[in-house]
């Protein structure tokens, strides 16, 4: 098991070797050049080529990614003595366009996303798992048709569309709600909730619709099974059938690709945080794009890649204890 | 001692196409203690008949009538918490397949365990792998101590089976249901299956039903047999009178069908003509007339009547033909 473990984990770390290389050459190889965008439209080529220099954009790609490397385990100084920019390890690079290090842009907004990340995971797992369960349970009468009907409204609402319309509802017309305003957990958790409730539940509703058929439909399917039958003749209560036989065999497959939506979701909610207007990773991305903050693409870029890895090794090293029959000895 | 009577079962699955009527007045009773095998081929309503003992028919609409006395007490007119207490306590199943029964998530051990404990709460940890660990040693697994706490996939299939047999027997129960237990095995593994079967029902003294398709397994451990076609019951008989003189023409295609020591070596095995009747469209009068080479010999009356189950020497047959010609049958075409 640990020798599994330790596999997977260096099979990780060289692939986001791979991924940094290859988002690190994709971004250089676009048309823009970082060094004119260091400063505004009238600049003088000095400065430009000053501000090359200083950044480093001077040096040959593979220099300029060694020393991108470098930078996140020792920390990396930009420029020489009194003028200089210095950003502690882990650094992820320098946006010439906030002037501040990527690293604490990114460490002030993953909080904010992962606040949403979190609430709304929980949330969908719990609607997607508990209304896919009760269509199954309940099937053909108005239990599943009304969870049918919610699964094909939640996949075809597009986000912006849902989080409009909860605005709408929720804040204009019936005032229940005040206009979300992030404010950190550790400053006031009530706020906090309150500003992440409508997020949560946008992205919820819109993921939940594609667990609720999952969910559905695995139990349906593990409920034909032989197993199943040969609980019912040993004369297993309904309730205890349905936790340890369908349910345990029936999420499975649903665990595994909920770590990866979640992963995925924790890389920033580009539409979502846009419309909540929420300081997260999403909306710094979404700036970063409109700006061409370059060195803030490659680093969102890079931790989005990093929570898809992790959480891929994670469900992996997960599914051995799920499933015995992957279980590695 | 009649411990099973089953009277005028009907079954019948609602489907898009039309009503499948899969067992059409089927009656039959089992002793205490006595093995009978339920032959037929797919679709003739067998293993239908067995899953309704334990009512374990699903689907979205089925249909069953008649009545099912299990020591007196009719199964069709339970309550679902009644049914529940009698499955795997007095009536325990073997299923066909033992790569899909068990639970692929939970130990042996766990899975036979927790077949008693459901019967008999209370019992403590300790007492269950006591029990499951005896359970395991009586079917024949080798090295119990280190086996009870692996999974399902660690072993073989004949292996899985013993489990199988292992989870219905734990009960001790009235009746086994054993439906084509030995199917999905290896040849040579079916006949230790089927000696384990035989030797653990001498020592629980469970009655036996026995659903298979193989004659070689009725001939092996059963007392007696019912032969089904098309959802009814056609020969019932002793397994000694239905192999020398079968006393139904489709009986008779079965064992013209097999190859025995008997047969010369190049003597060419009959078949039976035709397939087996949708059971959404049934043939008028006898179902198996369309492919009986007796039929013509009846001027017409396989096509109108159904024929009823009535002695036939020391067997029950049910066919239109005259007693005399029914027990010459294995002579051949006369």
């Amino acid at each position: 098991m640990i020798y599994f473990v330790l596999r997977r984990s260096i099979f990780a770390v060289v692939l986001l070797l791979i991924v940094s290389a290859f988002t690190f050459w994709i971004f250089s190889a676009l048309p823009s050049d970082p060094a004119a965008l260091t400063c505004g439209k009238n600049c003088r080529p000095e400065v430009i080529e000053a501000n090359r220099e200083r950044l480093g954009y001077d040096k040959p790609l593979v220099e300029q990614y060694g020393a991108y490397m470098k930078g996140i385990f020792t920390g990396r100084t930009y420029g020489e003595e009194g003028s200089s920019i210095h950003c502690p390890a882990p650094s992820l690079g320098y946006s010439y366009d906030r002037h501040e290090c990527v690293t604490s842009l990114i460490a002030s907004t993953l909080p904010v996303t992962a606040s949403i990340a979190l609430g709304a995971f929980v949330l969908w797992m719990g609607i997607g798992v508990g209304l896919g369960t009760l269509a199954a349970l309940k099937r053909g009468k108005w239990q599943d048709r009304v969870a049918t009907a919610f699964s094909v409204i939640g996949v075809s609402l597009p986000t912006f569309f849902l989080g409009l319309i909860f605005i709408m509802v929720f804040v204009i017309w019936t005032g229940l709600l005040p206009f979300p305003r992030y404010t950190g957990i550790t400053d006031n958790p009530v706020e906090w909730f309150m500003a992440l409730l409508l997020p949560w539940f946008v992205l919820a509703i819109i993921s939940a619709a594609t667990y609720v058929r999952m969910t559905r439909n695995g139990i349906l399917e593990v409920m034909n099974e032989e197993f199943v039958r040969l609980g019912i003749a040993k004369g297993l209560p309904r309730r205890r059938l349905i936790v340890r036989y369908v349910l345990r065999a029936a999420l499975v497959p649903i665990v595994t690709i909920a770590g990866l939506d979640f992963a995925f979701l924790l890389g920033g909610a580009l539409v979502t945080e846009s419309i909540f207007n929420l300081p997260g990773l999403g909306k710094l991305t979404l700036a970063a794009v409109v700006n061409s903050d370059l060195p803030i693409l490659v680093a969102t870029t890079m931790v989005a890649a990093v929570f898809i890895v992790v959480a891929n090794t994670v469900v992996d090293i997960l599914y051995g204890y799920l499933d015995p029959r992957v279980r590695v000895k | 001692m009649t411990l099973l009577s089953v009277q005028d079962l009907h079954v019948t699955f609602g489907t898009a196409d039309g009503a499948v009527r899969a067992v059409q007045g089927v009656s039959f009773d089992v002793a205490a203690g006595e093995t009978v095998a339920i032959v037929g081929e797919s679709g003739s309503g067998k293993s239908v008949t067995a899953n309704s003992l334990l009512r374990l028919n699903f689907g979205a609409d089925v249909r069953i009538d008649g009545r099912i006395l299990l020591d007196g007490r009719d199964v069709l007119a339970m309550s679902e918490d009644e049914v529940r207490s009698v499955r795997g306590r007095d009536v325990a199943m073997i299923f066909q397949d033992p790569l899909t029964a068990l639970n692929p998530f939970y130990t042996v051990g766990y899975q036979i365990a927790e077949a008693f404990a459901i019967h008999h709460p209370g019992t403590s940890k300790k007492e269950l792998r006591e029990i499951a660990l005896d359970s395991l040693q009586k079917v024949g697994i080798p090295e119990p101590t280190k086996r009870i706490d692996q999974y399902p996939h660690e072993f073989s299939g004949g292996m899985r089976q013993r489990i199988v047999i292992a989870i219905a027997l734990v009960n001790s129960p009235k009746l086994l249901i054993a439906d084509e237990p030995t199917t999905a095995l290896d040849v040579t593994v079916q006949a230790q299956i089927l000696e384990l079967i035989a030797q653990m029902q001498a020592e629980h003294g469970s009655a036996v039903i026995l659903i298979t398709h193989d004659l070689g397994v009725v001939a092996e451990i059963t007392e007696r047999v019912m032969v089904m076609y098309a959802g009814r019951v056609v020969e019932s008989a002793s397994v000694a009178d239905a192999f020398s003189t079968p006393t139904h023409p489709y009986t008779r295609g079965l064992l013209k069908s097999v190859k025995s020591l008997d047969t010369e070596r190049h003597e060419r095995l009959e078949s039976i003509p035709g397939i087996p009747p949708s059971l959404i469209n049934l043939p008028s009068g006898c179902p198996f007339h369309p492919r009986c080479g007796f039929a013509e010999t009846l001027a017409g009356r396989c096509e109108r009547e159904v024929p009823e189950l009535r002695l036939v020497g020391a067997s029950r047959s049910a066919c239109h033909l005259p007693e005399d010609r029914l027990l010459g049958l294995l002579g051949g075409l006369s």
